[in-house]
């Protein structure tokens, strides 16, 4: 078995809401090997958005150690973070997330502004992610010209243009009809498949989930 | 792509919001720097003073007259070279909405005191020996499209009666910051008829000018002309050029203030309106500022895109509205040349509505970047719209 990419260990997750502490994870641990793709199932409410926002350093516990690649993001500081996050996670998003006022190309090349590549370099990123999800010939089209599905391919060309170790997604076929949706998911396969990446998918749907190699549920902030 | 592009993109999503915005600010300056103008109009006659020349007035009030008798104590003052008298006359030309200084003077000093009024010897040996005649500023013979030879009728209001001089000279100021308005002719003219008319009247002046040997004695050749006078029925205050000049501005202090007052107020306008606007854009992107801390920006990239926003349509804003100043300002000193002489856009106006449109534009960034950077990006990723 591959080395856990992913180490939450005794992760508790409590909410602040006005007077009331509301206790989302209870001392959750789980280990994601590399090069898995898991995928989280649960009724709403249940924490799997909170466990993938913690996994993708986005949102910090209560208590507990959450270890990425052998750094316990925990522990890093803002920037620190936000400087990890951009080499080390690609976020999908159930609605895109896409800036309207950028093309498909500049929406993916955004991740790639953070770091010293050169111009031609990171033309050359943009145009392999591109490649990969099926749009080269759309790069210059804005997300208000493109469908659904389209929009959701060019989100994910941004999640791996910097070619991230681990892919979170939040429900990345939730907005999309059933075609769309499968495309979506055999690109996601790919990704794992042919890139290597380890993929953790957070969905409600089980024919979404039934594409990964994993599935866990989530209930009342504990895995089953 | 770079930061700045995004902020250019971003300035270009609501091109109506931002037009206005930018047209607002515009306008804004544009305001400041004719208020600016103004009130730099008002002191343009105290910048523009003599440091060698001292006036002296009657101790009460520049209205009441001196007699023509003191002349001639004054001038044995010592550091005084020379000296000449001014009466005010005012009167009525054509009708009471054109105002430009008329002044009864010595035609044998007036330009030797005040070189920087350029007459020819010519137009000066005429006017010197035609007791009607008068010499106008090239402003005013521009404005009432007058020439050597022209008659003025002029019905006096101070001095009743109706009072006709012959243009003889038209002086040319000697740069930008002399006044090229007014209208000189003969006190003798004046005199002569006060002295049928109105004797109680005749043998006085309104204010004498002096040249001194050195600016720095000043205050002693000063108090040394006052004391001649002193407790006589016509005390003198002796003062400098400038504050002679300055305390015809003090009489319109509290309209200055007003004005100092509403161009300040603008400003608040203008942090108001860009305030109003970018907390709209940031209250607007909350998730979009998200997404991009989730892509790895950092509080620093979130608030550069926000400042630079902010600061890109004040500074576009501040120039255009720098750049309409100008056009306004010499439309407006135009139409109002008899009241402003000098009406010139100064460079320390220009500078301040730099520097107003540069805070306003980082002051107006402000709450909005705390607020951006303080959200929490589950708490911003929830956000709709």
């Amino acid at each position: 078995m591959n080395q856990p990419i992913v180490q939450v260990r005794n992760v508790t997750k409590n909410y602040r809401r006005d007077d009331f502490e509301i206790p989302v994870l209870q001392n959750l641990s789980i280990d994601v090997p590399e090069g898995e793709f898991l995928a989280l199932m649960g009724p709403s409410g249940s924490g799997k958005t909170t466990l993938l926002n913690l996994i993708a350093g986005i949102d910090r516990p209560t208590s507990g150690s959450i270890v990425i690649s052998g750094t316990d993001i925990a522990t890093l500081g803002e920037s620190a973070l936000a400087k990890w996050r951009a080499n080390h996670i690609g976020f999908i998003f159930q609605f895109y997330n896409l800036l309207p006022v950028l093309t498909a190309y500049e929406n993916v090349e955004l991740p790639l502004i953070l770091t010293n590549l050169s111009k031609k370099e990171k033309r050359e990123h943009v145009e392999a992610a591109l490649s990969v999800v099926g749009l080269a010939d759309r790069m210059h089209h804005y997300p208000r010209q493109l469908s659904g599905g389209q929009e959701q391919r060019v989100a994910i060309a941004r999640a791996v243009v910097t070619d991230p170790a681990l892919i979170v997604a939040d429900e990345p076929t939730g907005d999309l009809d059933k075609k769309s949706a499968d495309e979506i998911l055999i690109l996601l396969e790919r990704l794992n498949r042919e890139f290597k990446k380890t993929i953790v998918m957070v969905t409600h749907d089980p024919h979404a989930a039934d594409r990964a190699k994993k599935i866990q549920h989530l209930d009342k902030g504990e895995l089953s | 792509m770079k930061v700045l592009k995004l902020v250019y993109k971003n300035l270009l999503r609501h091109k109506l919001r931002t037009a206005l915005t930018v047209l607002g600010i515009a306008v804004a300056v544009m305001a400041f720097g004719l208020l600016r103008t103004v009130v730099t109009a008002w002191y343009a006659g105290v910048e523009s003073s003599s440091v060698n020349r001292l006036v002296t007035r009657h101790a009460v009030s520049f209205i009441f007259p001196l007699p023509i008798a003191d002349q001639d104590q004054i001038a044995k003052v010592p550091g005084i070279t020379d000296i000449t008298h001014f009466t005010w006359f005012q009167g009525v030309y054509i009708d009471d909405q054109q105002f430009f200084p008329r002044v009864a003077v010595d035609p044998e000093k007036i330009f030797a005191i005040y070189p920087e009024f350029l007459i020819t010897p010519e137009e000066l040996a005429v006017f010197k020996k035609e007791r009607n005649s008068c010499v106008i500023g090239e402003k005013t013979a521009l404005k009432y499209n007058l020439k050597i030879g022209d008659m003025m009728s002029v019905r006096g209001d101070i001095y009743p009666g109706e009072w006709q001089f012959i243009v003889r000279g038209i002086y040319k100021p000697k740069d930008k910051a002399t006044d090229a308005t007014q209208m000189f002719f003969h006190y003798a003219y004046l005199d002569e008829r006060m002295r049928q008319e109105a004797p109680s009247r005749a043998g006085q002046v309104g204010w004498y000018v002096m040249t001194v040997d050195n600016p720095d004695h000043a205050a002693e050749i000063s108090a040394a002309v006052d004391a001649l006078f002193a407790n006589s029925r016509a005390e003198t205050k002796t003062e400098t050029e400038k504050a002679f000049q300055q305390s015809f501005v003090s009489l319109s202090g509290t309209i200055i203030t007003s004005l100092k007052f509403i161009s300040y107020v603008i400003i608040g306008i203008i942090l108001l309106v860009l305030a109003n606007t970018i907390v709209m854009t940031a209250r607007e992107r909350i998730r979009e500022y998200a997404v991009l801390k989730v892509l790895g920006f950092t509080s620093f990239h979130i608030s550069g895109l926000i400042f630079g926003e902010s600061l890109f349509i004040a500074m576009l804003g501040g120039v255009t509205g720098i750049g309409l100043t100008f056009p306004v300002c010499r439309g407006f000193g135009e139409a109002m040349s008899s009241f402003f002489p000098l009406f010139n856009v100064e460079p320390s106006t220009i500078a301040l509505s730099l520097v107003f449109s540069v805070s306003v534009g980082v002051i107006a960034a402000m709450y909005p970047a705390v607020k951006s950077v303080q959200t929490k990006i589950v708490d911003g990723l929830r956000q709709i719209g």
